[in-house]
């Protein structure tokens, strides 16, 4: 078993649900209803759950504590997509960014179930049912804000079409891949985004959504290894501007 | 139109004179009437009401509301406008006399014959 191998896809995996958690809990209070400001809320703490356990097992392999992890690193030290430190924008964009990412978070875990890494199959059987949970909130939210009137149609095709290149950059390939394959621990980013592909299809068409043509498909590549925007700094300092005013200390 | 850097205050549309403006179609959802079930065979209990665009998304915000702490199994949700209600004016339907109470359980006395049973099948 490569150690190495395993801290790489646990570290962009904890770093993609930290980033997204800390993204979407943006919301929170301002959601466009109660209701709904509750949902996204909750699935935000979810989302933060996960990677706290992804960030457990990489503290069993030597890497620091959890809470150190999470709040001490600067931003070029984190490997998650691109696409989950953007900007919240409107609730167009938040929406169609919870639903592409969501459904690739997933099919990652649901793959990560059989994996032949213990730890990490564990936690991916634990945490399905919160997965299904927030597919189906995505799902239903797509459907009837693409199917809505002419505004809610047109802003989310707009905000579809300027996700789309960064929600490509998720399935960039890390240096282990064909190992992790090998080893039968993970399934490997060209397999997962065939099979996203092929399940995010059919609810966008549904949707009456339109994803951009394939010849336009650029993926936004270079964040699993530090390629940042700048939104990710703004994201880290307001993050961990209070675990860093006395690390360590007990809450 | 007070413009504050707080979105809740800010699309609440609310004048200078500190008027709101009145409700506009599709400003507020329709309500649902939510139904919880804590076990399969248990009773769905009506526990509360959410504002949903639609069922599917009403069951969604009924399992955030309702179902996210402690066990649920299953929900329901009813259009509130769905469900037929008794006039408060009329309650006095449910007015009864006293003498009926052989109609009731309580009117039984089973108990003594219950614990009877009991001491016996123990030994």
């Amino acid at each position: 078993m490569n150690t190495e191998a395993i801290k790489e896809l646990l570290y962009k995996m904890a770093d993609d649900l930290l980033v997204i958690g800390h993204r979407n809990s943006e919301w929170t209070g301002l959601g466009p209803i109660l209701e709904e400001d509750i949902a996204f809320s909750s699935m935000a703490q979810d989302k933060i759950g996960h990677s706290q356990a992804l960030f457990q097992i990489l503290h069993q392999l030597g890497e620091p504590e959890p809470d150190t992890n999470a709040f001490m690193r600067e931003a070029k030290q984190f490997h998650n997509a691109q696409f989950l430190e953007l900007q919240n924008d409107d609730y167009d964009f938040s929406t169609i960014r919870h639903f592409l990412f969501d459904h690739a978070d997933q099919l990652r875990f649901d793959n990560l179930a059989n994996s032949s890494y213990e730890p990490l199959a564990k936690v991916a059987r634990k945490i399905k049912g919160e997965l299904k949970y927030h597919v189906f909130h995505a799902d239903i939210w797509l459907n009837k804000l693409g199917n809505g009137n002419e505004e809610s149609h047109a802003r989310m095709q707009t905000a579809l079409n300027n996700a789309w290149n960064y929600a490509l950059g998720m399935f960039e390939k890390g240096d282990y891949e064909e190992q992790l394959i090998a080893d039968n621990i993970f399934e490997g980013e060209q397999s997962l985004q065939n099979r996203w592909l092929a399940v995010i299809t059919p609810i966008i068409e549904k949707a009456n959504l339109k994803i951009p043509a394939e010849k336009d498909w650029e993926p936004v590549l270079g964040a699993r290894k530090g390629y940042h925007t700048e939104n990710l700094d703004q994201l880290v300092t307001e993050m961990s501007e209070v675990f860093r005013i006395e690390p360590g200390v007990e809450w | 139109m007070i413009n504050s850097l707080d979105p809740r205050i800010k699309r609440e549309q609310i004048n200078e004179d500190n008027t709101i403006a009145p409700l506009t179609e599709m400003d507020q959802f329709e309500t649902y009437e939510v139904f919880h079930q804590k076990k399969r065979g248990d009773q769905h209990v009506h526990v509360g009401i959410v504002h949903a665009p639609n069922a599917e998304m009403a069951l969604l915000f009924g399992k955030e509301q309702f179902g996210r702490r402690g066990l649920s199994v299953n929900i329901w949700v009813v259009k509130t406008s769905n469900v037929f209600a008794s006039d408060y004016d009329d309650a006095d339907i449910f007015e009864t006399v006293p003498e009926k109470q052989y109609r009731e359980a309580g009117g039984y006395k089973v108990m003594d014959k219950i614990n009877k049973y009991k001491k016996e099948n123990k030994a």
